[in-house]
Protein backbone atom coordinates (compact mmCIF):
# COMPACT_ATOMS: atom_id res chain seq x y z
CA UNK A 1 0.00 0.00 0.00
CA UNK A 2 1.00 2.98 -1.03
CA UNK A 3 2.42 5.68 1.53
CA UNK A 4 1.57 9.63 1.27
CA UNK A 5 3.96 11.87 2.95
CA UNK A 6 3.70 16.00 2.61
CA UNK A 7 6.89 17.92 3.24
CA UNK A 8 5.51 21.27 4.59
CA UNK A 9 6.87 23.88 6.64
CA UNK A 10 5.13 26.98 6.87
CA UNK A 11 7.21 29.46 6.08
CA UNK A 12 9.17 29.59 2.81
CA UNK A 13 12.96 28.94 1.47
CA UNK A 14 13.82 26.84 4.42
CA UNK A 15 14.59 23.79 1.80
CA UNK A 16 10.67 21.85 1.28
CA UNK A 17 11.85 21.51 -2.27
CA UNK A 18 14.92 20.52 -1.98
CA UNK A 19 14.02 17.67 0.95
CA UNK A 20 11.30 16.67 -1.42
CA UNK A 21 13.85 15.85 -4.19
CA UNK A 22 16.16 14.30 -1.87
CA UNK A 23 13.72 11.70 0.37
CA UNK A 24 12.02 11.04 -3.31
CA UNK A 25 15.66 10.34 -4.95
CA UNK A 26 17.05 8.73 -2.08
CA UNK A 27 14.13 6.16 -1.68
CA UNK A 28 13.63 5.58 -5.50
CA UNK A 29 17.72 4.48 -5.24
CA UNK A 30 16.78 1.95 -2.45
CA UNK A 31 14.32 0.54 -4.93
CA UNK A 32 10.87 1.59 -4.25
CA UNK A 33 8.72 3.37 -6.53
CA UNK A 34 8.43 6.99 -5.74
CA UNK A 35 6.29 10.14 -7.37
CA UNK A 36 7.33 13.55 -6.40
CA UNK A 37 4.34 15.95 -7.01
CA UNK A 38 4.30 19.57 -7.02
CA UNK A 39 1.96 21.38 -5.15
CA UNK A 40 3.05 24.92 -5.31
CA UNK A 41 0.83 26.12 -8.22
CA UNK A 42 2.00 29.32 -10.01
CA UNK A 43 5.61 28.94 -8.38
CA UNK A 44 6.58 25.36 -9.34
CA UNK A 45 10.39 24.55 -8.64
CA UNK A 46 10.12 20.98 -8.00
CA UNK A 47 10.52 20.37 -11.71
CA UNK A 48 14.01 23.12 -11.59
CA UNK A 49 15.27 21.19 -9.10
CA UNK A 50 15.09 17.98 -10.27
CA UNK A 51 16.04 19.10 -13.42
CA UNK A 52 12.82 18.48 -15.61
CA UNK A 53 12.09 22.01 -16.47
CA UNK A 54 12.22 21.28 -19.99
CA UNK A 55 10.09 18.20 -19.83
CA UNK A 56 7.09 19.17 -18.65
CA UNK A 57 3.89 19.03 -20.81
CA UNK A 58 0.81 18.60 -18.64
CA UNK A 59 0.78 19.57 -15.09
CA UNK A 60 -1.28 18.62 -11.83
CA UNK A 61 -4.04 21.19 -12.80
CA UNK A 62 -4.58 19.69 -16.18
CA UNK A 63 -4.85 15.64 -14.59
CA UNK A 64 -7.55 17.40 -11.96
CA UNK A 65 -9.73 19.29 -14.48
CA UNK A 66 -9.22 16.25 -16.84
CA UNK A 67 -7.42 17.49 -19.92
CA UNK A 68 -4.90 15.19 -19.60
CA UNK A 69 -4.42 11.71 -18.70
CA UNK A 70 -2.19 11.33 -15.24
CA UNK A 71 0.35 9.16 -17.32
CA UNK A 72 0.74 11.79 -19.74
CA UNK A 73 1.75 14.42 -17.14
CA UNK A 74 4.04 12.35 -15.03
CA UNK A 75 7.43 13.19 -15.92
CA UNK A 76 10.13 9.76 -15.46
CA UNK A 77 13.27 10.62 -14.26
CA UNK A 78 16.06 10.06 -16.46
CA UNK A 79 18.71 9.06 -14.50
CA UNK A 80 16.30 6.73 -11.92
CA UNK A 81 13.85 5.08 -13.93
CA UNK A 82 11.00 4.21 -10.76
CA UNK A 83 11.29 8.08 -10.00
CA UNK A 84 8.39 10.75 -11.34
CA UNK A 85 7.82 14.05 -11.31
CA UNK A 86 3.77 15.46 -11.35
CA UNK A 87 4.96 19.36 -11.90
CA UNK A 88 2.98 21.80 -10.79
CA UNK A 89 0.80 24.60 -13.20
CA UNK A 90 3.68 27.83 -13.65
CA UNK A 91 0.54 29.78 -15.14
CA UNK A 92 -2.73 29.03 -13.37
CA UNK A 93 -3.66 30.10 -9.75
CA UNK A 94 -4.35 27.18 -6.91
CA UNK A 95 -7.86 27.80 -6.53
CA UNK A 96 -7.81 26.04 -10.13
CA UNK A 97 -7.27 22.89 -7.60
CA UNK A 98 -10.13 21.70 -6.38
CA UNK A 99 -11.00 18.99 -3.43
CA UNK A 100 -12.55 16.07 -5.31
CA UNK A 101 -10.06 16.14 -8.30
CA UNK A 102 -7.09 16.32 -6.24
CA UNK A 103 -8.56 12.91 -4.14
CA UNK A 104 -8.86 11.41 -7.64
CA UNK A 105 -5.57 12.16 -8.21
CA UNK A 106 -3.87 10.70 -5.04
CA UNK A 107 -6.15 7.69 -5.01
CA UNK A 108 -4.75 7.25 -8.29
CA UNK A 109 -0.77 7.90 -7.36
CA UNK A 110 -1.52 5.22 -4.53
CA UNK A 111 -2.62 2.39 -6.69
CA UNK A 112 0.59 3.67 -8.71
CA UNK A 113 3.60 3.74 -6.56
CA UNK A 114 5.17 2.97 -3.39
CA UNK A 115 5.51 6.18 -2.04
CA UNK A 116 3.64 9.76 -3.52
CA UNK A 117 5.90 12.97 -1.67
CA UNK A 118 4.10 15.96 -2.05
CA UNK A 119 6.41 19.37 -1.72
CA UNK A 120 3.62 21.72 -0.36
CA UNK A 121 4.18 25.25 -0.96
CA UNK A 122 4.82 28.06 1.91
CA UNK A 123 2.15 29.48 3.82
CA UNK A 124 -1.07 27.93 5.66
CA UNK A 125 -3.72 28.86 2.36
CA UNK A 126 -5.45 26.67 0.62
CA UNK A 127 -2.43 24.97 -1.29
CA UNK A 128 -0.80 24.17 1.92
CA UNK A 129 -3.97 22.30 3.46
CA UNK A 130 -3.94 20.85 0.07
CA UNK A 131 -0.89 19.09 0.09
CA UNK A 132 -0.75 18.06 3.41
CA UNK A 133 -4.86 16.88 3.37
CA UNK A 134 -4.17 13.36 1.90
CA UNK A 135 -0.82 12.30 3.66
CA UNK A 136 -0.78 9.69 5.92
CA UNK A 137 2.57 11.23 7.10
CA UNK A 138 4.42 14.53 7.32
CA UNK A 139 8.00 15.87 7.18
CA UNK A 140 8.24 18.97 8.91
CA UNK A 141 11.18 20.98 7.37
CA UNK A 142 12.38 23.58 10.02
CA UNK A 143 15.46 26.25 10.02
CA UNK A 144 17.24 26.60 13.80
CA UNK A 145 15.94 29.62 13.68
CA UNK A 146 12.46 31.87 15.36
CA UNK A 147 10.35 32.53 12.67
CA UNK A 148 11.33 28.71 11.19
CA UNK A 149 10.05 27.24 14.08
CA UNK A 150 6.88 29.27 15.01
CA UNK A 151 5.81 28.96 11.61
CA UNK A 152 6.59 24.95 11.84
CA UNK A 153 4.64 25.46 15.36
CA UNK A 154 1.63 26.46 13.12
CA UNK A 155 1.90 24.06 10.50
CA UNK A 156 1.68 21.11 13.38
CA UNK A 157 -1.43 22.59 14.38
CA UNK A 158 -3.28 22.12 11.13
CA UNK A 159 -1.45 18.73 10.28
CA UNK A 160 -3.09 17.88 13.54
CA UNK A 161 -6.68 19.23 12.43
CA UNK A 162 -7.03 20.20 9.02
CA UNK A 163 -5.97 16.61 7.30
CA UNK A 164 -8.17 13.56 6.15
CA UNK A 165 -6.61 11.98 9.34
CA UNK A 166 -7.17 14.06 11.55
CA UNK A 167 -10.64 14.62 11.04
CA UNK A 168 -11.01 10.72 11.10
CA UNK A 169 -9.53 10.68 14.49
CA UNK A 170 -6.27 9.32 13.88
CA UNK A 171 -2.91 10.58 14.72
CA UNK A 172 -0.92 12.02 11.86
CA UNK A 173 2.52 10.89 11.88
CA UNK A 174 5.01 14.04 12.23
CA UNK A 175 8.55 13.91 11.45
CA UNK A 176 10.79 16.92 12.22
CA UNK A 177 13.86 17.39 9.54
CA UNK A 178 15.88 20.19 10.73
CA UNK A 179 17.88 21.60 7.65
CA UNK A 180 21.01 24.12 7.25
CA UNK A 181 22.12 23.44 11.09
CA UNK A 182 25.92 24.60 11.86
CA UNK A 183 26.88 22.39 15.11
CA UNK A 184 30.09 24.88 15.69
CA UNK A 185 27.62 27.83 15.36
CA UNK A 186 24.87 25.67 17.58
CA UNK A 187 27.96 25.05 20.09
CA UNK A 188 29.15 28.45 20.27
CA UNK A 189 25.54 29.67 21.52
CA UNK A 190 24.89 31.08 18.14
CA UNK A 191 22.68 29.02 16.84
CA UNK A 192 19.11 26.60 18.33
CA UNK A 193 20.69 23.75 19.33
CA UNK A 194 18.95 20.35 17.98
CA UNK A 195 17.25 19.74 21.57
CA UNK A 196 15.93 23.23 22.01
CA UNK A 197 14.00 22.49 18.53
CA UNK A 198 13.11 19.14 19.37
CA UNK A 199 11.82 20.50 22.97
CA UNK A 200 9.88 22.97 21.57
CA UNK A 201 8.17 21.08 19.09
CA UNK A 202 7.70 18.16 20.36
CA UNK A 203 7.62 16.35 17.22
CA UNK A 204 10.46 13.10 16.73
CA UNK A 205 13.47 14.09 15.05
CA UNK A 206 14.05 12.30 10.98
CA UNK A 207 17.29 13.53 10.26
CA UNK A 208 19.82 17.07 10.85
CA UNK A 209 20.96 18.27 7.45
CA UNK A 210 24.02 20.01 7.93
CA UNK A 211 24.93 23.52 5.83
CA UNK A 212 26.71 22.83 2.98
CA UNK A 213 27.72 24.08 -0.44
CA UNK A 214 26.16 20.82 -2.08
CA UNK A 215 22.77 21.36 -1.83
CA UNK A 216 23.34 24.75 -4.08
CA UNK A 217 25.63 22.97 -5.99
CA UNK A 218 22.66 20.37 -6.81
CA UNK A 219 20.43 22.76 -7.23
CA UNK A 220 22.37 24.57 -9.60
CA UNK A 221 22.65 21.91 -12.05
CA UNK A 222 19.22 19.98 -11.22
CA UNK A 223 19.78 16.82 -9.89
CA UNK A 224 18.64 15.77 -6.07
CA UNK A 225 21.81 15.84 -3.84
CA UNK A 226 21.45 12.45 -2.76
CA UNK A 227 22.22 11.76 -6.74
CA UNK A 228 24.52 14.84 -7.63
CA UNK A 229 26.86 13.43 -4.64
CA UNK A 230 25.54 10.93 -2.28
CA UNK A 231 28.66 10.95 -0.27
CA UNK A 232 28.52 14.53 0.61
CA UNK A 233 26.70 15.40 4.03
CA UNK A 234 23.66 16.69 3.15
CA UNK A 235 23.15 13.24 1.11
CA UNK A 236 24.38 10.79 3.66
CA UNK A 237 21.89 12.25 6.19
CA UNK A 238 19.12 12.70 3.77
CA UNK A 239 19.87 8.38 3.04
CA UNK A 240 19.36 8.39 6.45
CA UNK A 241 16.44 9.63 7.03
CA UNK A 242 14.62 7.34 4.23
CA UNK A 243 16.32 4.65 5.92
CA UNK A 244 14.83 5.73 9.12
CA UNK A 245 11.14 6.39 7.15
CA UNK A 246 11.31 2.51 6.01
CA UNK A 247 11.81 1.62 10.05
CA UNK A 248 15.74 0.98 10.13
CA UNK A 249 17.30 1.94 13.52
CA UNK A 250 19.74 4.62 12.40
CA UNK A 251 21.58 6.72 14.97
CA UNK A 252 21.29 10.15 14.88
CA UNK A 253 24.62 12.07 13.71
CA UNK A 254 24.60 15.81 12.08
CA UNK A 255 26.71 14.39 8.93
CA UNK A 256 29.74 16.26 8.46
CA UNK A 257 32.37 17.38 4.78
CA UNK A 258 34.82 18.22 6.86
CA UNK A 259 37.96 16.58 6.96
CA UNK A 260 39.91 16.25 10.14
CA UNK A 261 43.87 17.29 9.84
CA UNK A 262 45.24 13.63 9.44
CA UNK A 263 42.40 13.44 6.65
CA UNK A 264 43.61 16.27 4.92
CA UNK A 265 47.32 15.66 5.57
CA UNK A 266 47.13 12.00 4.04
CA UNK A 267 43.82 11.86 1.28
CA UNK A 268 44.61 13.83 -2.25
CA UNK A 269 41.53 14.59 -3.34
CA UNK A 270 38.72 12.27 -2.92
CA UNK A 271 36.64 12.04 -6.25
CA UNK B 1 34.21 46.21 17.40
CA UNK B 2 35.80 47.43 20.33
CA UNK B 3 37.45 45.36 22.92
CA UNK B 4 35.00 45.39 25.04
CA UNK B 5 32.50 43.55 22.91
CA UNK B 6 34.95 40.77 21.91
CA UNK B 7 34.88 40.13 25.16
CA UNK B 8 31.05 40.64 26.25
CA UNK B 9 29.69 38.74 23.23
CA UNK B 10 26.47 36.87 24.88
CA UNK B 11 24.81 33.55 23.32
CA UNK B 12 21.98 34.55 21.61
CA UNK B 13 20.26 31.14 21.08
CA UNK B 14 19.33 30.75 24.68
CA UNK B 15 17.19 34.31 23.96
CA UNK B 16 16.07 32.37 21.08
CA UNK B 17 14.90 29.20 22.87
CA UNK B 18 13.10 31.46 25.88
CA UNK B 19 11.76 34.16 23.16
CA UNK B 20 9.89 30.77 21.06
CA UNK B 21 8.62 28.86 24.25
CA UNK B 22 7.04 31.95 25.69
CA UNK B 23 4.93 33.31 22.07
CA UNK B 24 3.96 29.85 21.49
CA UNK B 25 2.55 29.12 25.18
CA UNK B 26 0.32 31.80 24.35
CA UNK B 27 -0.15 30.97 20.75
CA UNK B 28 -1.05 27.74 21.10
CA UNK B 29 -3.83 28.81 23.87
CA UNK B 30 -4.39 32.13 21.96
CA UNK B 31 -7.39 32.81 20.64
CA UNK B 32 -6.89 31.49 17.08
CA UNK B 33 -5.81 28.59 18.74
CA UNK B 34 -7.73 25.81 20.49
CA UNK B 35 -11.61 25.51 20.47
CA UNK B 36 -10.79 22.78 23.60
CA UNK B 37 -9.05 25.59 25.54
CA UNK B 38 -12.24 27.91 24.61
CA UNK B 39 -14.46 25.17 25.66
CA UNK B 40 -13.00 24.62 28.80
CA UNK B 41 -12.06 28.24 30.04
CA UNK B 42 -15.99 28.80 29.36
CA UNK B 43 -17.11 25.50 31.54
CA UNK B 44 -14.65 25.75 34.76
CA UNK B 45 -15.80 30.05 34.53
CA UNK B 46 -19.53 28.74 34.67
CA UNK B 47 -18.70 25.80 37.57
CA UNK B 48 -16.60 28.77 39.62
CA UNK B 49 -19.29 31.28 39.10
CA UNK B 50 -21.95 29.14 40.88
CA UNK B 51 -19.54 29.35 44.12
CA UNK B 52 -17.55 32.36 44.17
CA UNK B 53 -17.95 35.66 41.36
CA UNK B 54 -14.46 35.83 39.74
CA UNK B 55 -13.51 38.66 37.03
CA UNK B 56 -13.06 36.80 33.65
CA UNK B 57 -9.34 37.80 33.04
CA UNK B 58 -8.09 36.59 36.51
CA UNK B 59 -9.02 32.87 35.21
CA UNK B 60 -5.69 31.74 32.92
CA UNK B 61 -5.74 28.06 31.13
CA UNK B 62 -2.83 27.09 29.23
CA UNK B 63 -2.41 23.79 27.40
CA UNK B 64 1.36 23.37 27.03
CA UNK B 65 2.61 19.85 24.68
CA UNK B 66 5.00 18.06 25.68
CA UNK B 67 6.06 14.64 23.90
CA UNK B 68 3.75 12.03 25.97
CA UNK B 69 1.10 14.06 26.96
CA UNK B 70 0.00 17.53 27.09
CA UNK B 71 0.00 19.70 30.35
CA UNK B 72 -3.43 21.44 31.26
CA UNK B 73 -2.70 24.36 32.86
CA UNK B 74 -5.59 26.21 34.80
CA UNK B 75 -4.14 29.45 37.52
CA UNK B 76 -7.62 31.05 39.20
CA UNK B 77 -7.15 34.18 40.74
CA UNK B 78 -9.80 34.30 43.58
CA UNK B 79 -10.87 37.77 45.09
CA UNK B 80 -10.18 37.58 48.46
CA UNK B 81 -13.34 39.60 49.92
CA UNK B 82 -15.67 37.70 47.12
CA UNK B 83 -15.12 34.05 48.99
CA UNK B 84 -18.01 32.33 50.80
CA UNK B 85 -18.06 30.45 53.86
CA UNK B 86 -14.42 29.07 54.04
CA UNK B 87 -11.72 31.86 54.75
CA UNK B 88 -10.33 33.32 51.64
CA UNK B 89 -7.26 31.94 50.59
CA UNK B 90 -4.56 33.76 48.45
CA UNK B 91 -4.50 32.96 44.87
CA UNK B 92 -5.24 29.48 44.40
CA UNK B 93 -3.14 27.48 41.54
CA UNK B 94 -4.82 24.61 40.40
CA UNK B 95 -2.57 22.48 38.10
CA UNK B 96 -4.70 19.72 36.11
CA UNK B 97 -3.49 17.13 34.10
CA UNK B 98 -5.11 16.34 30.80
CA UNK B 99 -3.84 14.15 28.29
CA UNK B 100 -4.88 15.68 24.98
CA UNK B 101 -3.48 16.07 22.27
CA UNK B 102 -1.91 19.45 20.72
CA UNK B 103 -3.62 22.43 20.72
CA UNK B 104 -5.58 21.84 17.48
CA UNK B 105 -6.07 25.31 15.55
Amino acid sequence: MAKVLVVTSGKGGVGKTTTTAALGAALAQAGQSVAVVDFDVGLRNLDLVMGAERRVVYDLINVVNGDAKLNQALIRDKRLENLSLLPASQTRDKDALTDEGVAKVMDELREKFDWVICDSPAGIERGATLAMRHADLAVVVTNPEVSSVRDSDRIIGLLDSKTLKAERGEIMEKHLILTRYDPARADRGDMLKVDDVLEILSIPLLAIIPESLEVLRASNVGCPVTMNNPLSAPARAYIDAVRRLKGDPVPMTVPSDKKSLLNKLFTRRAA
Amino acid sequence: MSLRNLFNKRASAPTARDRLQLILAHERAGAGGSDLVMLLREEILAVIAKHVTVERDKVQIRLERGKDMSTLGVDIELPVTAAPKPPAKPPAKVPAKASSKRAAA
